[in-house]
C-alpha cells in the first residue's frame, strides 16, 4: 500500500508551518539586532549605562538607559511585593477557605480581571489613582501609582498560577494530615506551600515577566520623568515608556538605541521564561 | 495516658487558624474591593454617553464629541488580518507539534522552546518589530495590514497552546481505530482529530481574539492613530484600545468618551471570554457524547 | 498506657452502638454494633464497597471532613462519647492514628515528616523530639536503614519503606489505637511481608483495627474478625468473633460462603 497524494503532501507541509512559526522568534531578534547595531557600534554597550543623561536626540546625544532600568525594576519589585500576598491568599481561600459556590465566584471575578486590557488599567489608574496620590504626596504620577496599577494587573496571573498548583496536590497529604491532628495553618505551611514551591515559582517569574514588559499602564500613570526615584512618590520612566514615548521621532542612534533598550526587555524576560522552565522539569 | 486528654477545651479552632484566616480574608476583601471599585467606576462613568449613535458615528473633535465607528471597524480589520494570517499557519504548526514532532528533541523541541519565548516578549517589542519588518522593511506603511501582522505575530504561541492541547486531549483509541479501518493520515485528521479537537481549537480562537482586541502597544507604530474609516488594508487605522489611551493621554476633554470606549472593550471581552468558557463546556459535552 | 496484664478488665477502646454512615441519602453502612477490645488486634474483612473503609474513617472522625458524609449513632472511645460537645477532634486524632492503602509521607524530609506531627501537639523540647524520632523509627525498623540521610527526602524511599515511615509518623505522638485501612495492598509481597510482622508486633501495646482484603493476612495477625457484606445494596456488619472461630466456624452462612472463597 503506497500514501496517498494528500499524505505525501501533509508531513512536509505541516514541518513548513512549524518551521515558519518557530522562525518567528528568531526572526524579531534578528530585526532587532540589526536595528539596533548601528547604536551600539557608534555609541557602545558601555555609554548606554554610564552616560551623563538620557538626551539621545541631536548630534552629541548621551546614552543613560540606567535610571529607566532602574524604574522599570522598582516597578516590577514593588507589584509583586504587594500581588504576591493578595494572590496567595485568594488561591489558599478558594481551596482551603470558601466553599465550592464561593471559590467559583470567586475565579470569575479574577478571570473577569485578567480580561481587562492593560490599557483600560492604565487609564482608570491615570483618572483615579494618581488624583488620590496627587493628593497624599504631588505629583500623583509616580512609581507608586505604577506599583498599584501593576499591583492588579498580575494578580490574576499570580493567582491562577497558585490555584492550579494548589488544585495538583494530592488528596493524600490531607487525609494524612487530618489523620495526625494537623490543623489548617500548619497543613498549608508545612505541606501545601512546600508541595506547591515549583507552581508558585513559575507563577512568580511569569508574572515578572509581565510586569517587566508591559508598557500602556505604566506608561499613563508614572509620569515618565527620566530620573532613578529617591521616593515611591518621584515620577518615573521605565524602558516600555520610553520606547513607546520616543518612537515616534526617533531618528539614527536614538532609534537604534530604543532598539537596544528593546534587546535589553528581550533579555530579562527570556532569562524568566528559562528560568521557569528550570524550575517546571525539576520535580517538586 | 488515657481517653481524658481526648477532650480538651476549644474545638479545633487554633489562635494560628484565626491569625491565618484574618489575613486570608483580608487579601479576598481587598482584592473584592479593588475590583469592585474599578469595575464599578467603568460601568458608572462609562453608562452615559454610550448609546447607539456612540457606537455609530464619526469621531469628531479628535473623539470629543461623536462616536467610534470608523474605531470599531478598524479594530474589526486589525483583527481579521491578525486571524486569517495566525490561524492556518498556527493551526498547521499544532498538528505538526502534537501529532508528529518529539518535542524533546531536534525541531519539535526547538519550535516549542521559541513558542515559550515569544509567548514572553513584551508587546512593545512586538511593536518595535513590527515596526522595522512590516512598516519599513516590507514596506507597508502604517497600515492595518502592518497591525494585524504584528498581532498575529503575537496571538500564534497563544492559539498553537490551546490548539496543541486540544489534539492532545483526542483520546488514542481514535487514532488506532482510524489506522486499523485503513484511513489514510489526511482523511484521519480532517474526519477524526479536528473534529474531536474543536473544542480546544475554538477556546485557542477565542483566547487569541482576546489577547489581540486588548493590544495597544504594538500597534501604535504599526497601524498608527488615523481616526479616518479605512478604505483599504495599506490605510492607518486606530483601534479601540489606542483610541482609549489618545483619549485620555493627548486629548483635554476626552475623558467622558474614553470611559464609554473603554466600557466597550471590556464589555466586548468579558463576552469573549464567557464564549471561550462556555465553547469548551458545551464541545466538551459534544465530544463526550461522540 | 493500658498494659497486657490487665486486658481482662480494661474496657473495649471502641464500642459502637447503632453506627450508621451516609454520603448524601446514600448509606454506606447501617446498624454497626461492634466492640474492639484495648491491645487487640481487630481486622474487618469483607467485599469492596461494603462499608470497612468508611467505619474505619468514623473512628477517628475523618468524616468530618468528607463533604456531605453524616454519622448518626453513638461511638464510644473508652467509654467517652466521640461526637460530644467537648471532643476535640484534633486531640483525638493524635489519640488514634491511621494509616492508608497508598503511603502517603508529605513531600518533606524524613526529618521533616516526624517533626512535624510533633512541633504541632506542642512538643517544643528539641531533645525530646529527637528522642521520640529515633524510638518511632526503630519500632518500625527503619532506624538503621535512615538515620545517615534523615535530611533526605522521605518520597526517595521505597514504597515498603514510606509505609513504614507513615507508621512511625503516627507512632511518635504515642497513640494509644492504630488504624491501618489495608496498609499492604499497594506494596510489593516483601515489603508487605515487613510491614505485616510489624502491625502484629503491636498486639498488646496498641489497639489496632486493620481494614484487610487479605483474608490469610486476617487469620495470620488478628485477635478478632469483623465480616461486613452488603445487603440490599447497603453494608451490615454480618459477624464479628474471635479470628479462628469466624474462620473455622462462624455462624453465618453467608460468613462460611465468604471465608470459604466461594463469593466476594
Amino acid at each position: 500500500m503506497f500514501p496517498s497524494r494528500g499524505d505525501r503532501l501533509l508531513l512536509p507541509g505541516l514541518r513548513t508551518a512549524a518551521l515558519l512559526t518557530g522562525g518567528v522568534v528568531v526572526l524579531l531578534l534578528a530585526f532587532l539586532i540589526v536595528e539596533a547595531w548601528p547604536g551600539l557600534r557608534a555609541v557602545g554597550l558601555t555609554r548606554f549605562f554610564t552616560d551623563p543623561s538620557w538626551h539621545p536626540a541631536g548630534e552629541e546625544g548621551t546614552f543613560n538607559l540606567a535610571p529607566m532600568l532602574v524604574g522599570t525594576l522598582a516597578a516590577a519589585a514593588g507589584a509583586l511585593a504587594f500581588s504576591s500576598p493578595l494572590a496567595l491568599g485568594s488561591a489558599l481561600f478558594c481551596h482551603y477557605f470558601a466553599g465550592q459556590a464561593q471559590a467559583t465566584l470567586y475565579r470569575r471575578l479574577i478571570e473577569v480581571l485578567a480580561g481587562v486590557p492593560s490599557v483600560v488599567y492604565g487609564f482608570w489608574g491615570l483618572v483615579v489613582l494618581v488624583p488620590l496620590i496627587r493628593r497624599l504626596e504631588p505629583p500623583g504620577a509616580s512609581l507608586f501609582a505604577g506599583i498599584l496599577v501593576l499591583t492588579i494587573m498580575i494578580l490574576p496571573t499570580l493567582m491562577l498560577s497558585a490555584d492550579a498548583a494548589f488544585a495538583a496536590i494530592p488528596e493524600d497529604y490531607f487525609k494524612a494530615a487530618a489523620a495526625l491532628g494537623l490543623s489548617r495553618p500548619a497543613v498549608i505551611a508545612h505541606v501545601v506551600l512546600p508541595a506547591s514551591r515549583g507552581g508558585l515559582a513559575t507563577g512568580l517569574m511569569l508574572s515578572t515577566g509581565r510586569a517587566v514588559g508591559e508598557t500602556m499602564a505604566v506608561l499613563m500613570v508614572c509620569g515618565n520623568v527620566v530620573q532613578t526615584p529617591d521616593s515611591l512618590f518621584d515620577p518615573i520612566r521605565t524602558l516600555t515608556a520610553n520606547i513607546a514615548l520616543e518612537m515616534a521621532y526617533a531618528l539614527g542612534d536614538h532609534r537604534a538605541a530604543l532598539f537596544v533598550s528593546g534587546l535589553v526587555l528581550m533579555g530579562l524576560v527570556i532569562a524568566l521564561v528559562l528560568a521557569a522552565a528550570t524550575v517546571v522539569r525539576e520535580p517538586a | 495516658m488515657n481517653g481524658a486528654n481526648l477532650y480538651a477545651s476549644g474545638f479545633g479552632r487554633t489562635r494560628g487558624d484565626v491569625l491565618l484566616s484574618g489575613a486570608v480574608y483580608a487579601a479576598v476583601a481587598a482584592v473584592v474591593g479593588l475590583s469592585g471599585w474599578l469595575l464599578y467606576d467603568l460601568l458608572s462613568h462609562g453608562l452615559g454617553p454610550l448609546s447607539m449613535t456612540f457606537l455609530t458615528a464619526e469621531v469628531e473633535a479628535s473623539g470629543r464629541a461623536g462616536g467610534i465607528a470608523p474605531i470599531l471597524l478598524s479594530t474589526l480589520l486589525i483583527l481579521t488580518v491578525c486571524l486569517l494570517s495566525a490561524v492556518p499557519l498556527g493551526l498547521a504548526s499544532a498538528i505538526w507539534l502534537s501529532e508528529y514532532a518529539d518535542l524533546s528533541r531536534g525541531l519539535g523541541r526547538a519550535v516549542h522552546h521559541s513558542l515559550d519565548v515569544l509567548a514572553g516578549v513584551p508587546s512593545i517589542v512586538f511593536g518595535l518589530f513590527g515596526n522595522a519588518f512590516f512598516c519599513v522593511y516590507l514596506g507597508l506603511g502604517f497600515s492595518i495590514l502592518s497591525g494585524g501582522l504584528t498581532l498575529a505575530c503575537m496571538v500564534l504561541p497563544i492559539f498553537i497552546r490551546e490548539a496543541e492541547e486540544g489534539l492532545r486531549a483526542v483520546p488514542q483509541s481514535y487514532r488506532l481505530s482510524a489506522a486499523a479501518l485503513g484511513f489514510s493520515q489526511t482523511r484521519t485528521l480532517f474526519s477524526i482529530l479536528l473534529p474531536a479537537a474543536l473544542p480546544g481549537i475554538l477556546v485557542g480562537l477565542v483566547l487569541g481574539v482576546g489577547r489581540a482586541l486588548a493590544e495597544t502597544a504594538a500597534l501604535i507604530f504599526t497601524s498608527g492613530y488615523v481616526t479616518r474609516t479605512p478604505e483599504s488594508l495599506l490605510d492607518s487605522g486606530r483601534s479601540l484600545s489606542i483610541h482609549i489611551y489618545d483619549l485620555s493621554m493627548n486629548v483635554p476633554g476626552g475623558e467622558a468618551n474614553a470611559y464609554a470606549s473603554a466600557l466597550v472593550l471590556v464589555a466586548l471581552l468579558v463576552v469573549i471570554n464567557t464564549t471561550a468558557s462556555w465553547a469548551s463546556a458545551r464541545f466538551g459535552l459534544v465530544r463526550r457524547a461522540i | 498506657m493500658t498494659t497486657v496484664g490487665d486486658l481482662a478488665q480494661a474496657p473495649p477502646a471502641f464500642s459502637t452502638e447503632g453506627l450508621s454512615c451516609y454520603y448524601g441519602e446514600k448509606p454506606a453502612f447501617l446498624d454497626v454494633d461492634l466492640e474492639v477490645a484495648t491491645g487487640e488486634i481487630t481486622a474487618l474483612i469483607g467485599p469492596s464497597g461494603c462499608g470497612k473503609t468508611s467505619f474505619l474513617n468514623t473512628l477517628n472522625r475523618l468524616t468530618d471532613l468528607i463533604a456531605g458524609c453524616r454519622v448518626e449513632g453513638r461511638i464510644r472511645l473508652f467509654g467517652r462519647d466521640l461526637h460530644g460537645l467537648d471532643v476535640n477532634p484534633v486531640e483525638l486524632r493524635r489519640q488514634v492514628g491511621m494509616i492508608f492503602q497508598r503511603p502517603s509521607p508529605f513531600p518533606l524530609s524524613i526529618r521533616r515528616n516526624l517533626e512535624l506531627p510533633l512541633r504541632e501537639h506542642g512538643v517544643k523540647d528539641r531533645q525530646e523530639r529527637e528522642s521520640r524520632l529515633e524510638q518511632a523509627l526503630r519500632e518500625v525498623g527503619l532506624w538503621r536503614e535512615v538515620k545517615d540521610r534523615l535530611s533526605a527526602p522521605a518520597l526517595d524511599l521505597s514504597g515498603g519503606q514510606q509505609q513504614r515511615l507513615c507508621i512511625a509518623r503516627a507512632l511518635v505522638l504515642r497513640p494509644e489505637v492504630i488504624l491501618f485501612d489495608e496498609p499492604c495492598s499497594a506494596l510489593d509481597p516483601l515489603s508487605s511481608g515487613v510491614v505485616e510482622d510489624l502491625i502484629a508486633s503491636f498486639r498488646g501495646r496498641y489497639t489496632v483495627v486493620i481494614v484487610t482484603h487479605n483474608l490469610a493476612q486476617a487469620r495470620r495477625i488478628a485477635d478478632t474478625t469483623a465480616f461486613f457484606w452488603m445487603v440490599d445494596g447497603v453494608g451490615r456488619l454480618i459477624e464479628h468473633a474471635k479470628t479462628e472461630i469466624l474462620f473455622q466456624n462462624p455462624r453465618n452462612p453467608l460468613t462460611r460462603s465468604y471465608v470459604d472463597g466461594a463469593r466476594g
